[in-house]
């Protein structure tokens, strides 16, 4: 099916489809953490101590150091985007590594986490406030690892052959997205207690 | 998405000639939108008729309760149940959203703002075949150990949250799972309506130069993308609960089963909006063409229906106004509900006053779209009952509610929806449907419709409660003047049902043996009349329509047509 599109190429408002769609595509995932995060509030304010209490035994630390790999990397994915508006695909495809290397980071210190809380006996069972940080980093982890493997499809097969460079933008904003999701589940989760 | 090379050559747009595909390329793994269109249109009839079939099942119980059913047999409580959950899950889910919103999106964007496909044609594949695996799973459910969920469509928990509170170990999890997939597919079809029409609207196309329907359909996967990710969380959030065994709406561990109302309610409710507003569209559409006048005030209905997009996300508690929110927050929700009757009424009224001074044509379309107007009106006035919380609280959970909804819900989803299908088909399959069988159907539905549901209302105002498997086991309702009502509706049921059966058979065969219809048949100024009928693969040929005019530009004074296609071309002005 080589049949090409007119309707793609078009852009009446002059932003690119993919970017548009992407900005979209934020839009619908900012109500779904939204009514997450409005649904853990609530609770927070209705059973206030002993959901503190719970929320003491996470490890800030932990939480800190993936924030600071998770802002990082953000940091990256610009430098990335940098290099794909200047078409250098040898420095687009290296700060893209990158960027999934501090995901990676991400992740295994994400699952270090875990591990050691199921240990003590911190299960998604435990009480609601585990339940919902189960659920809360669990879904942001899942974001986190759609990302990365977004992000090694187009460094791999598009930025190899020097096509679709647009990509690394839309890829871009879902990742800085995805920081966001964090920045706001980083207190909630790990800070106020 | 591969990057595509945008070709504008003269005044028009090129693009390939394509070659014969073979059958499963063509028709079931398509990528073009039409097909795409037909798709969801078909699974969408499809599923509609097992909803009706599910209606006359329980309808039979209601009225001759216990006795054997012809095409069933006996109905046990827990399946009366199940059919009554599922009749409500898959007319709205898997009829009014796949019909109104996924098929004439899909088959009326491209061609209406003139364009050859979809912005992302595959993610539009895609999105279909999630659609599909939803309806499968759901009517899988019916075939698992336990049965299918039938804890109602609003799924409250904490009925659906525990197997040994609904006895549907299996049931409860598929019809949740069949819910959040529809959803994905919905929320991919709805980026690509929006990004479509944002971005590959034809030259010359100016924002109040799209058709009404366009907008609605819009505005409605807006109003949709907004408002449904509370409940995508809140369906994990119960998932877990049903399969695993959290407790986020479990009160005896400190859950909240009154959340789960609240994220359902803020979807649910603006989800009667995405319904409503691609309705109103196609009634905008037909009653413009057959009464051969400019659609009353288009900015004054397109900021109506913006307003009541908005409004619509403060509406949710007024269907909680007994499940113990704040009394003071009562108050609130119902000004909300009383308000947003106002844009509501403006597109009625304004539909009413486009018909002022026009000549109109009693087609089968128009008659549709007309008894759209007449019969939302009664479900919408009934509305303000159910919305001031005073009466509601008698009001709630009677037929009195089921009766205002279904003249909501049938009016949008199966008489429009007919309006919708009469005009459109010449553009569809290239031939006219039969008028005369169209009037047959048209009245059959009609008196059927109004049949069914008058007599509930009654029967609801007398306090008639909802879910009740016989209701000769309560005193009070079990009298004989309530049971002929009873029987009436059910009769006026089957009325209905049997009425279809000249639509399908108009429809098939008019697929093949209809009178030919040409470009534009009706004669209306929109671009899909541009097009050939049936359109082909790319739509208009290697030109692609530009735009001059709005697209209601009917009866204008000293042209000789009294209709003026949005692509012609101006006369040059003599000077």
């Amino acid at each position: 099916m080589a049949h090409q599109i007119v309707a793609t190429g078009r852009s009446r408002t002059g932003i690119p489809t993919g970017r548009l769609a992407v900005w979209w595509i934020i839009g619908s995932e900012i109500v779904i953490f939204g009514g997450l995060i409005a649904t853990y509030l609530l609770n927070r304010f209705n059973h206030g101590p002993s959901w503190s209490a719970e929320a003491a035994h996470t490890n800030t630390f932990i939480g800190a150091a993936n924030t600071f790999w998770l802002l990082t990397s953000s940091l990256f994915v610009v430098f990335a985007h940098a290099a794909s508006e200047r078409q250098d695909a040898k420095k687009t495809r290296m700060w893209i590594w990158l960027t999934i290397m501090l995901g990676g980071f991400f992740m295994g210190f994400k699952s270090y986490e875990y591990v050691t809380e199921i240990l003590h006996g911190y299960t998604i069972f435990t009480s609601n406030f585990w339940s919902f940080y189960y659920l809360a980093t669990g879904l942001h982890g899942f974001h986190v690892l759609c990302g990365m493997v977004i992000m090694a499809i187009i460094a791999e097969n598009d930025i190899k052959n020097e096509r679709n460079w647009h990509r690394v933008e839309n890829i871009g904003l879902y990742w800085h997205f995805v920081d966001i999701v964090w920045i706001f589940l980083f207190p909630l989760m790990y800070i106020a207690k | 998405m591969a990057e595509v090379v945008h070709v504008e050559v003269g005044h028009g747009e090129h693009h390939d000639d394509h070659h014969e595909l073979s059958f499963w390329s063509k028709y079931i793994f398509s990528t073009d939108h039409k097909i795409i269109g037909f798709q969801y249109m078909f699974t969408g009839m499809a599923m509609a008729l097992i909803g009706g079939y599910f209606a006359y099942v329980f309808r039979m119980q209601l009225a001759f309760p216990g006795s054997s059913i012809p095409f069933w047999g006996t109905l046990s409580p827990a399946a009366y149940n199940s059919l009554v959950t599922n009749h409500g899950t898959i007319m709205i889910f898997w009829v009014a959203m796949p019909v109104l919103i996924a098929a004439m999106g899909n088959f009326l964007i491209p061609l209406m703002i003139g364009c050859d496909d979809m912005v992302f044609p595959k993610i539009n594949r895609l999105s279909y075949q999630i659609f599909l695996l939803s309806a499968i799973v759901l009517l899988a459910s019916f075939f698992v150990p336990g049965g299918a969920f039938g804890g109602a469509w609003t799924s409250y928990a904490p009925l659906s949250a525990k197997a040994q509170y609904n006895s549907t170990p299996f049931g409860a999890p598929l019809w949740l799972i069949a819910v959040t997939l529809e959803i994905v597919a919905f929320l991919l079809g709805g980026i690509n309506f929006i990004t479509t029409t944002m971005n590959a609207r034809a030259k010359g196309m100016k924002i109040y130069d799209i058709p009404m329907i366009v907008w609605m359909i819009v505005i409605a996967s807006i109003l949709f993308m907004c408002s449904v990710g509370p409940l995508v969380a809140g369906a994990v959030m119960l998932l877990f609960d049903q399969t695993l065994g959290t407790a986020f709406f479990d009160a005896n561990a400190g859950g909240d089963p009154v959340l789960w109302q609240h994220l359902f309610w803020f979807f649910g409710h603006p989800e009667v909006y995405v319904v409503l507003l691609p309705a109103m569209g196609i009634v905008a559409e037909v009653t413009c063409t057959f009464a051969r006048k400019k659609l009353f005030s288009y900015k004054l209905i397109l900021y109506s229906s913006i307003g009541l997009g908005i409004l619509s996300f403060f509406v949710w508690a007024h269907h909680q106004f007994i499940s113990g929110v704040d009394p003071r927050a009562t108050y609130l929700f119902t000004t909300t509900t009383l308000l947003i009757s106002i844009p509501v009424a403006i597109m009625l009224f304004a539909f009413v006053a486009t018909l002022y001074g026009g000549s109109i044509r009693f087609t089968t379309a128009m008659l549709f779209a007309l008894a759209f107007t007449g019969e939302f009106l009664l479900g919408g006035v009934t509305g303000i009952w159910l919305g001031s919380s005073g009466t509601d609280i008698y009001l709630h959970d009677t037929y009195f509610v089921l009766a205002h909804f279904h003249y909501t819900f049938v009016p949008i989803a199966i008489i429009a929806t007919f309006a919708a299908i009469y005009y459109w088909f010449p553009k569809m399959f290239g031939r006219k449907m039969n008028e005369s069988w169209g009037k047959i159907h048209f009245w059959g539905t009609i008196i059927g419709f109004n049949g069914i549901f008058i007599p509930l209302f009654i029967l609801g105002a007398g306090g008639q409660h909802r879910r009740i498997y016989n209701f000769q086991n309560y005193p009070d309702l079990a009298g004989a003047d309530m049971q002929d009502m009873r029987v009436f509706a059910t009769m006026s049921l089957i009325v209905m049902l049997v009425s279809q059966i000249p639509f399908l058979i108009n429809f098939i065969v008019s697929i093949k043996r209809g009178e030919k219809a040409g470009k534009n048949p009706w004669k209306a100024n929109t671009l899909e009349w541009v097009a050939p009928s049936p359109p082909p693969h790319g739509n208009f040929g290697p030109v692609l329509p530009e735009v001059y005019r709005g697209p209601y530009e009917y009866s204008v004074d000293g042209r000789e047509k009294d209709y003026w296609p949005q692509n012609e071309k101006p006369e040059p002005e003599a000077s």
